[in-house]
């Protein structure tokens, strides 16, 4: 029924103008590292010109959060109640203390939406394009993930600097700063890679709005963004205290928070890193071709 | 170019490829023609690593797809049958990001994006975003995009559906152009018989089996029919 011959392998494919497998490789001449950077400087260059041609993301990124500054604290101006919670040495206003629950939540909103992005992809053809490319899966889609953060960090920077021109108060010291950044950016990937998680199991767009109700909102209001766990504590609230302290969203915003004050902010790096470490290497799982992504994948004749 | 050695995929009960073998030579056009659901998607998807099947290997320029995806993705190019263009990039964009994706150097990139517009008259729709493109118009990109890393190895997924019978006509001349000039396999899943008719090679699938393979003459003959196409219809009706 069909023709067997035994084949010899052939190199990767040329780089100039000749025929199929007749030049050396582009691997060994440039190298797969050389590669795989190019690939992730390609696909971070994409998302960001998406996100340049969609003006409105970045206003609505914008528009949230400063609605909770302006408003939200306004209304709750005295809501820490005077006490005073780490990593503060004394009593601040509300605005304060949710400015780093607001950078959270720009981020979790960006890292979020990335799994809608992704089912968009795979929904236009263009996710088996990026998987089509002879690069390790994981690579790209850890170059997604990087694209995602990076938007992310970009959005909440842009955030703070609107919170600064609205009068909020913001630690300036250089070398926290920059471990706030870290921290910022270590939250930006955990956030994206749950995102990542989500988008193997979402199978259409408009099971979007699901992912809003049970998961951007739990994570958010059941975390350390609007109120200390402490208050929670005090208030007799010990299941929402219990899930706040295990959610990692709460040690994205802890992280940062300490970070900014330049204290020591415990365990929350850990398990930031480990929360990214779990849902990156179940997302990678997922878009296995060996066992997740077949499921994703329209079958037909 | 391309070996597959006893490819099963079972969905549940129903068998999409019931332990295909097929190898294809290099610089063949080959038309793999079967009616809707006899398993022609569900191959491509497999020899594109999207998923792996059940049982069975292939080997693409010798390359294992399972154990060495890399290199065998490298020599393959895909035409997928829905359109797989980003609408809010510029064609010129589109193609830049499949050559960074190939690690293709920025000055060959250029080079060949170059030419190969000259060759399929895609100049003047480098600047305009893929939106702003007519369906056959994109389906040149797709081709354009899909050869630019000088694949061994072309899959074509019913590549034609929604062109017009001129758009179609160029499509498949080009291919045998590039067949003949530059020694490229391709493998063009169609269930349009007249499509294949051209073809160097016919492979005809039904429910996951290959029913017949050769040349189109052949095909019919073994098949029994007036016609390729009353062959393939009586094959496939059965």
């Amino acid at each position: 029924m069909s023709e067997q011959r035994p084949q010899a392998a052939l190199p990767p494919p040329p780089e100039g103008d000749e025929l199929p497998g007749e030049a050396g490789s582009t691997h060994d001449r440039r190298g797969l590292v050389a590669h795989a950077l190019q690939a992730l400087a390609a696909i971070v260059g994409r998302e960001v010109l998406r996100f340049a041609q969609q003006k409105s993301r970045l206003v609505s990124a914008l528009v949230r959060p400063v609605l909770w500054l302006a408003v939200f604290a306004a209304g709750l101006r005295d809501a820490v109640g005077g006490a005073v919670v780490a990593p503060y040495d004394a009593p601040v206003p509300y605005a304060v203390y949710i400015l780093p629950g607001l950078v959270g939540m720009v981020m979790l909103f960006n890292g979020l939406q990335s799994s809608l992005s992704m089912v968009y992809d795979r929904e236009m053809g263009l996710m088996r394009l990026l998987l089509t490319a002879p690069l390790p899966r994981w690579w790209l889609l850890f170059a997604r993930l990087v694209a995602t953060a990076l938007l992310s960090l970009a959005q909440a920077l842009a955030f703070v600097l609107v919170a600064a021109a609205l009068g909020t108060a913001i630690p300036l010291a250089p070398l926290a700063w920059l471990h706030a950044l870290l921290a910022a950016f270590a939250g930006a990937l955990m956030l994206g890679a749950i995102g990542l998680l989500l988008s193997v199991h979402i199978r259409q767009l408009e099971n979007f709005a699901g992912t809003m109700n049970f998961v951007i909102f739990p994570l958010y209001f059941l975390s350390t963004a609007l109120y200390p766990l402490a208050k929670l504590q005090a208030s007799g609230a010990t299941w929402i205290w219990i899930v706040a302290t295990a959610n990692p969203f709460t040690h994205a915003v802890e992280w940062i928070r300490f970070a900014l004050y330049g204290r020591d902010p415990g365990a929350s790096p850990w398990i930031v890193l480990g929360t990214l470490a779990a849902c990156f290497g179940l997302a990678c799982w997922g878009y296995d071709p060996r066992r997740g992504f077949g499921a994703l994948t329209q079958r037909g004749g | 170019m391309l070996t597959v050695r006893g490819l099963t995929q079972r969905y549940g009960s129903r068998v999409a490829l019931a332990g295909l073998d097929l190898a294809l030579g290099r610089g063949s056009f080959t038309a793999l023609l079967g009616p809707n659901g006899a398993g022609k998607s569900t191959l491509f998807q497999v020899l594109a690593g999207l998923f792996a099947a059940d049982e069975g290997e292939v080997e693409i320029a010798g390359h294992s797809l399972a154990h060495a995806p890399r290199l065998a993705l490298a020599h393959l190019g895909i035409v997928f049958q829905a359109p797989s263009l980003d609408l809010d990039l510029s064609v010129a964009r589109s193609l830049q990001f499949h050559c960074d994706l190939h690690g293709l150097p920025r000055d060959v990139a250029a080079a060949r994006i170059a030419a190969g517009a000259a060759r399929f008259g895609l100049q003047a729709e480098l600047g305009r975003r893929a939106r702003e493109l007519s369906g056959g118009t994109r389906r040149k990109v797709e081709l354009l995009r899909a050869l630019l890393h000088r694949p061994g190895l072309l899959l074509m997924d019913e590549p034609t559906v929604g062109l017009d019978p001129q758009s179609r006509r160029d499509l498949v001349a080009f291919l045998r152009d590039e067949v003949r000039e530059r020694g490229v396999s391709v493998l063009w899943a169609t269930h349009l018989v007249d499509e294949a008719e051209g073809a160097d090679r016919v492979l005809v699938l039904h429910q996951g089996r290959l029913l017949a393979d050769g040349r189109p003459d052949a095909v019919r003959g073994a098949l029994g029919g007036a016609t390729l196409e009353e062959a393939f219809m009586a094959a496939t009706r059965r």
